[in-house]
Order: C-alpha cells, then structure tokens, then sequence
C-alpha cells in the first residue's frame, strides 16, 4: 500500500518535470527574441557565414525537438544561460539559493510560531474577547499586500523578512484554530481533562498525534506561500535571492531564467506536498 | 447573517458605487497634470495633493479602485467558472479523468502562482498598451488562480456523486446533463459563490503586489498596485500623511470583503 502510494508521488513528480519542462521549452521557444544571435550583429561575419550558423541552429525551431534538446540538457544539470546577466542560470540559482532559504526559514518558522502562540491561548481558553481580537490581528495581516509588509518593516528599521512570516501566521492561525478547537472537543480529550492530566501531557499525547497529519499537510502549503511572499519582500528589500532574481528576469524578459527557475520551485513544492501527502488523509488536504 | 456583515455590506456596496462613479466625483481627469502644481500638499482643489507628475491623487485613488472593483471580481468570475468546469467535469466524470485532472490541479497549486504570473507577464510585450495591460493582469489573475477552488468543487462533487438523491435520480433514468444542472448544481452553488468572495480580495491584493513591483498595470492608468509604490518614497511619509491613502483604502475594502465572509468559508 506505502510503495504504491510512494510510486503513484513518484509519477506525479515526473509528470510535473515533463510537462513543466514541454511548457518552459516552449514559453522560451515563442519567448521575443528566440534565435537572435550576437553574430547577427558581428559585421565581420558575412551573410553566408550567418546564414550557416543560423541553420546549425535550426533544430532548436521546432519546438519537438528543442523540448528532446531541452530535456537533456535539464538532465546534464544545465540549466540554460541567462541573457540579462550574463551567467549561467545554475550558477546564479546556486548563489542566491541560500538567502532564500534564509528568508524561507524565518518566514515559516516565524509564521508557525506566532501562529501557534496564538491559536493554542484561543483553545484553551474559549475567551470571545480573545478570539475577537487574534481574528482582527489576522485579519489584518490579511489585508496587506506582502510587498506593503515589508516596505512597512523597512520603515521602521526592522528586517523585512519578517513579512513573510506575518503572511504565513494568518493561515497557520487559523487553520490550526479550528483543528484544535475540534480536537479538544473529542472524547478523549474530555475524558484526559477530567482525569486532571496537565495542559501539556494533553497536548502532547491526546491532541498532538490527532493533528499532526493536517498539519504536516499545512506545512506544505505555507512553504509554498512563503515562496510567493519572498518575490516581493526580496524586491523591496533588496535581498539577492531566488524571488529578486525571478523579478528581475521578468523585467528583462529573461525567460530561460524564470522558466528554470518555476520549474525548480515547482519540482520543490511537488516533492514537499508529496511526502506530506503520504502521511495526510485526502480529506484534509481538500480543505487546506 | 449579522447585522455587523450587513453594514459591511452596505459599505462595500458604498465603496463600489462611489468607485463605479469616480467620473463624478474626481475632482479631475486620473491623467490630467497640472504642471504648476506638482507635489502639491493637500487643498481644496486637490483633497489628497499632486503627485510627482501633478496628477490629482483622489482622482487617481477614485480611478484605481473602480479599475479594481470592477476587474477583481470579474477575474474572479472567470477563475470560478474554471474551477467549476475543470474540478467539477472532473469529479463528475471520475476514473481516469478525475485522477488526471487532479494531478494538474496540484501542478498548479504546487506553483508560487506569483512565479508563474511574472513568468506568463513577462512574455508580453515591453510596449503594451496600458488598456491591454489591466485587461492582461486581470485575466491573468483569473486564468491561473482556479486550481485552489477548483480543488474544493472536485471534493464537493466528489461526495455529491455518491449522495442517495443522485443516485436515486439516476436510477429513474434521469439524463446526465439534467443530472448536473438540476440536482448537483444547487448543490455546488454555495461553494462557488463562496470561492468567489474569496477570490475577489485575493485577486485584489495579488495585483497590489504585482503593481508594486512595477508588472501590473501601467501608466497612466492608475491602480491600487501601481499607487502604493508611492509608500516606496518612505523617507517622505512622516510628513506628507496623505501618502498613506491608497493603503488605508485598500486595507478598508479587503477587510470588508474579509468581514463579509464568514469564518469558516474563509478558512475554506
């Protein structure tokens, strides 16, 4: 039953590199400016040379056998050549990878963190006042553009990758909430409440076990807001990360760099949201 | 529903007739530069100032939000009717289909959509009218932001499929597309009028973010986005106030929006 659900994630991380890969291969295919050449613009070079440089290139037109070309490539860990930096994608994935995961640690840690200390206090204690004011708390931050956040943070002379962890904290909060409340509402919790058992052993034997699939799969989902949340916090911050790199691509139209870099983050996220959904019943993941 | 989400009611529906109207209440054209004005502080003539270009700021805050508040929800819209096609024919059809189409709903919501929406925008040409761009984003914002919705719809189909009042009509011989349009769509109704709330102040905040980072709308068309990048200048908001306007607007009407929504179809 295990190998076969670790075989069918598998197969849907396969299927996200293949069909991630057709789509890149043919966003950079159709991209303006495919096929243009620096030689084009050598006049040392005569219209016959040019033309016969143009025709050694002339398989990558058809977009079968680009993507066959593409594929391979990806294979070899070559990712492509960045026209606007001048640098190969990988080398530039591999420099600004650890500020994003930098950024990301902060970010999902953070959010996890102050969404828990807020949502267990609302459990426990089943005060309206105080699930009034955690909700408005939330709210709010909901409300805000992630680049606003960060800006804001700027502004005050605080680090702005604590936006990210104001974005996450909302979702975590709430979903984490409703999980609890339904959870300390069960039997055996009951029945552990009445026997007198501390907050914590309850916590940690009888509530804990009963959510940590959902929240497994809650994992999953705040890497992958965290990651949208890092663009614009790294834009605004100036962070040379992934997200600031992704930005600046988009600007100069340097579509091998923004293809690469989706289809990493997307091979990322399947692997994540995979292994957490081997241990996540299908249900919880439908409301996440 | 409360009292309290009526009056948000009533104020969103406030805000939106004002923005609808914004022609008739701008104090000038959202293009309009007064040269001699340029960051001009607040008057009677201009109640929010100038900017940089000596363009009106209300004018420009009133323009924006009826640019958002209309094009919010008819992405949303358009993101509703495909996850109510994608997840539903999905689900409803099973087998195969259902299974393919949930691995390319988990594509989707695998990818930082933010990612993919700079990857798709910056496939568009560098002159791009300012029309085609806020068309362009906002359709943007609908053609890729179905899988999360769709996903729901795909489980409440799912259940629908199996309900004995389905299979009881089905068994009387009841036709497939009577089947969906008379017994499963009410069903579904309530979910998908429900995603569309929510999709509307994402959609609304999404573009916020896009703006500010300079690939939303473009000039001169204003925009919740492309008017926060004002706040960019923060050394100049402790003394000129009225900078913060377009987010205290943009935070009012999202929250409104968030209120209008209960808790759970929220969290949902």
């Amino acid at each position: 039953m295990l190998l076969k659900a670790i075989g069918r994630q598998l197969i849907a991380i396969l299927l996200t590199a293949l069909i991630g890969g057709l789509l890149g291969a043919t966003l950079v295919r159709f991209a303006p400016g495919f096929g243009v050449q620096e030689s084009d613009l050598n006049a040392q070079l005569s219209a016959e040379t040019r033309q016969a440089l143009h025709q050694q290139d002339a398989s990558e037109r058809n977009v079968p056998s680009y993507y066959a070309h593409y594929l391979t490539q990806l294979a070899r860990g070559d990712l492509g050549y960045s026209r606007s930096l001048n640098r190969p994608v990988l080398e530039l994935l591999r420099d600004r990878v650890p500020e994003t995961l930098y950024s990301l640690a902060i970010g999902v840690g953070g959010g996890w963190l102050l969404g828990l200390a807020l949502a267990l206090p609302a459990t426990w204690k089943r005060s309206p006042a105080y699930s009034t004011a955690a909700s408005l708390i939330t709210g709010v931050f909901l409300c805000i553009p992630s680049a606003v956040l960060a800006l804001l943070f700027l502004v005050v002379g605080s680090p702005g990758r604590i936006a990210i962890a104001l974005v996450v904290f909302p979702k975590v909060f709430r979903f984490s909430r409703n999980l609890l409340i339904k959870t300390y509402a069960m039997p055996h919790v009951l029945t552990a409440k009445a026997r007198g058992l501390s907050s914590l052993r309850i916590l940690g034997w009888h509530v804990f076990p009963n959510i940590a699939a959902p929240m497994l799969a809650l994992a999953g989902v705040t890497v992958s807001l965290a990651l949208g949340a890092a663009i614009p916090v790294e834009v605004v911050c100036d962070y040379p990360g992934l997200g600031q790199l992704a930005w600046r691509a988009a600007l100069a139209r340097d579509v091998p760099v923004l293809v690469n870099l989706t289809l990493i983050i997307a091979l990322v996220t399947v692997a994540a949201n995979s292994f957490s959904d081997l241990l996540t019943p299908t249900a919880t993941r439908d409301v996440l | 529903m409360t009292g309290a989400r009526w009056a948000a009611i009533v104020l969103l529906a406030a805000v939106f007739l004002i923005a609808l109207a914004a022609n008739l209440f701008a104090p000038a054209p959202y293009a309009k530069q007064f040269r001699q004005d340029v960051n001009h502080s607040p008057t009677q003539a201009y109640p929010l100032g100038t900017d940089e270009l000596g363009r009106d700021r209300l004018s420009r805050l009133l323009y924006g939000m009826r640019i958002s508040l209309l094009l919010a929800p008819a992405a949303a819209l358009l993101s509703t009717v495909l996850a109510a096609i994608v997840g539903g024919a999905g689900a409803y059809i099973g087998g195969v289909w259902e299974r393919a189409i949930k691995v390319v709903i988990d594509l989707f919501l695998s990818l930082p959509w933010l990612f993919l929406l700079l990857t798709v925008r910056a496939l568009l040409p560098l002159d791009i009218p300012a029309v085609t761009s806020v068309l362009v984003t906002f359709a943007l914002l609908g053609a890729l932001g179905w899988a999360a919705s769709a996903r729901i719809v795909a489980a409440t189909v799912r259940d629908l499929r199996n309900a004995e009042f389905v299979l009881q009509a089905r068994a009387s011989g009841c036709p497939p597309l009577r089947l969906l349009l008379r017994h499963m769509l009410p069903n579904v109704k309530p979910i998908l009028i429900a995603q569309f709330w929510i999709s509307v102040p994402l959609f609304i905040l999404t573009e916020a973010n896009l703006g500010m980072l300079g690939l939303g709308v473009t000039e001169p068309l204003p925009s919740w986005g492309n008017l926060l990048r004002e706040l960019e200048n923060y050394g100049a908001l402790s003394h000129r106030p009225w900078l913060w306007a377009p987010l205290i607007s943009l935070l009012v009407v999202v929250s409104l929006f968030q209120f209008i929504l209960s808790g759970e179809e929220y969290v949902s």
